[in-house]
């Protein structure tokens, strides 16, 4: 079982930013996925900022690829994706745009890619996927019946550690919830390291808004099921990052690294983030 | 009578009653799922038989109407052999188009029926052009519907690029996330639009009512709570009131429709192909209002788009059927990025 880390879904600052991933250069993964996800308008980060992590990354053993914005909408996010694309760099394609540019040669299939059959799967397998990242709303079962049909050669990753990203709008929630326009932002979604949780009038966490994606508020923490991944047939867990202020981050790494290992458990340390772990798909302890 | 000549009207049908109400007063096309939890309204009661399906597009074909089999939800490998029985039933009781969202279904029925027009839903949650190209290469569909996120100007750009027919929604319930990339409801319920064709479900959904007024709750979670004498809504996910930065608010989205009354000029001028009206969970009297209205609208409209106003009749019947009594026009009306 590999592990990796997955895209920076939230907006860091730009010494955050190289902060995080020079810290991972030293950590016990495999993989780590680079760029901007969730909104084309932050761009702390320059291309050529993102490619200078990746060499670092690169050098230190890391397999690097880039992510690509799951919500494509304008001209100029599809030109983007082109210059990544011929950047002879591996993408996670999580729009069909980013399949049909980049399609022949090896990519991942990202988890905002409806991959729900054999299929599907085979037939992005034809195309050059190499990997795909199990929809987040998948449980075990529905899992296990697709891990049965993939074609040889296919890897599967899962979404292990993180505020599970549920949905993609239009509209920005981080601006929305603040009375700013989308069009007038001012990046305030910069302003929540973590997302900005969301509550029921019962003061239950229930969801947490990045910019223009809902989150679950709940962290997905798959750590105590890692062998029933790795029997299933899965060979990637993903861990998706957040601040140091929600969870010392290097912790959760570590503590997964010995799980993969089968070493006796460490600790995963709590998160600080309202809504606390779940190890599902679903809410959990629901009355 | 349907009228090609301009932008199709595209209606919802839940039932054979709601079919022939929006024949009757003139949808060019109509768009049904069969009983089997296989397309994106899977709601007790409704939906069709194979017989009742074939009956259906009998009268519609009989009265210059077509029909649309929607097959959208991204059917799991237990559920495949259904998905693709019920692509050849389509085909085989003569439906003018099938609306898919999984491209291995798209595969499918590209394969096996290639006579049969292939629609994107709006569940395949195609966006931009350079997607679609890939829909159009791989499968040769010919019409795409728009998930409800772009501008019309966007909508423009989509349909010089993309070289195929583009059907937007035009009135009743709105969806604020993408379609096909929202697992809120199976966040909360285990079921979504994806996999079960459902989106917070009604069987989920429990009513409580306290001395300070009731409480919609999905799943036991709390989505509002409405004051007494305050009209309460359908607890869909997204369109709950939730607590942000201390304050009580519809964070996500309010309870409004879509209608796209005020606009028809402009979609016209984009080169819209169909107008798509929301709601095969609306009862056969709903959808003959919504039909007429519209139809009355896109004539008007047709006959002469520099002079058109809404008409005023139809746009009040409109109001009357719209959630939360409000109307917005969307993601349409965002300026140009």
């Amino acid at each position: 079982m590999k592990l990796s880390v997955g895209p920076l879904l939230y907006y860091w600052e730009r010494p955050d930013v190289f902060a995080f991933y020079r810290a991972l250069a030293l950590a016990p993964v495999d993989s780590v996925y680079l760029g901007e996800v969730v909104c084309s308008k932050r761009r702390a980060l320059k291309q050529a900022d993102w490619a200078a992590i990746a060499s670092e990354l690169s050098a230190a053993g890391k397999e690097v690829i880039f992510s690509t914005l799951a919500l494509m909408e304008a001209e100029s996010e599809l030109a983007a994706l082109a210059r990544v694309v011929s950047a002879s760099v591996t993408i996670e394609a999580n729009d069909m745009a980013a399949v049909q540019l980049a399609g022949g040669r090896p990519f991942v299939a990202g988890p905002h890619l409806n991959v729900y059959n054999g299929q599907t799967l085979r037939l992005l397998g034809a195309l050059g996927a190499r990997r795909w990242v199990a929809p987040l709303e998948l449980d075990a079962a529905a899992l296990a019946e697709l891990l049965a049909e993939r074609p040889d050669g296919m890897e599967c990753e899962v979404f292990a550690y993180g505020r599970m990203p549920l949905a993609f709008s239009a509209r920005c929630f981080s601006a929305r919830v603040r009375r700013h326009n989308k069009d007038d932002c001012s990046f305030v979604c910069g302003e929540d390291r973590d997302g900005l949780t969301v509550y029921t009038r019962e003061h239950e966490p229930l969801f947490a808004l990045n910019g223009v994606q809902a989150q679950s508020a709940q962290v997905r923490n798959l750590i105590d099921r890692v062998s029933e991944f790795e029997t299933a047939g899965v060979q990637m867990l993903r861990l998706s990052p957040h601040s140091d202020a929600a969870v010392p981050f290097a912790q959760v790494i570590e503590a997964f690294a010995h799980a993969v290992r089968g070493e006796r458990a460490v600790e995963c340390p709590a998160s600080a983030l309202p809504g606390g772990y779940c190890s599902g798909p679903l809410l959990e302890a629901r009355r | 009578m349907a009228d090609r000549s301009g932008i199709e009207l595209v209606c919802p049908a839940g039932s054979l009653p709601a079919l022939h109400a929006a024949v009757d007063n003139g949808a060019d096309a109509v768009y049904l799922g069969f009983r089997d939890g296989l397309n994106a309204r899977n709601f007790p009661g409704l939906n069709f038989s194979a017989a009742d399906a074939r009956s259906g597009i009998e009268y519609a074909h009989r009265r210059g109407a077509r029909v649309f089999v929607a097959l959208n939800v991204y059917p799991s490998p237990s559920r495949w052999a259904a998905a693709t029985a019920a692509v050849d039933a389509a085909a085989e009781i003569g439906a003018d188009a099938l609306i898919l969202a999984d491209a291995g279904l798209l595969a499918y029925a590209a394969e096996r029926h290639p006579g049969v027009n292939r629609h994107l839903s709006v569940q395949g949650s195609a966006s931009n052009w350079r997607a679609l190209q890939f829909y159009r290469e791989r499968f040769g569909i010919r019409r795409a519907v728009l998930p409800r996120v772009l501008s019309v100007a966007q909508v423009e750009r989509v349909i010089e690029r993309s070289g195929l027919e583009i059907e937007v929604f035009g009135f009743g319930s709105l969806c604020i996330m993408v379609e096909g990339r929202c697992a809120l409801s199976a966040h909360v319920t285990g079921e979504s639009p994806n996999t079960q064709g459902v989106c917070s479900p009604a069987h989920a959904v429990r009513w409580v009512e306290r001395p300070s007024g009731r409480q919609a709750r999905l799943n036991g979670v709390l989505i509002d709570e409405f004051a007494p004498g305050e009209a309460a809504g359908y607890p869909t996910l997204c369109k709950g009131r939730f607590e942000a930065l201390g304050s009580v608010m519809h964070a996500l989205e309010e309870p409004v429709s879509l209608n796209v009354l005020d606009i028809l000029p402009q979609l016209m001028a984009a080169g819209v192909s169909a107008i798509k009206v929301e709601g095969r969970q609306r009862s056969p009297a709903y959808v003959a209002q919504v039909t007429r209205a519209l139809r009355a609208a896109l004539d008007a409209c047709r006959r002469d788009p520099a002079s058109y106003r809404p008409p005023a009749v139809h746009a009040a019947a409109l109001e009357r059927l719209t959630e939360g009594r409000t109307h917005t026009l969307g993601a349409y009306s965002r300026p140009w990025q």
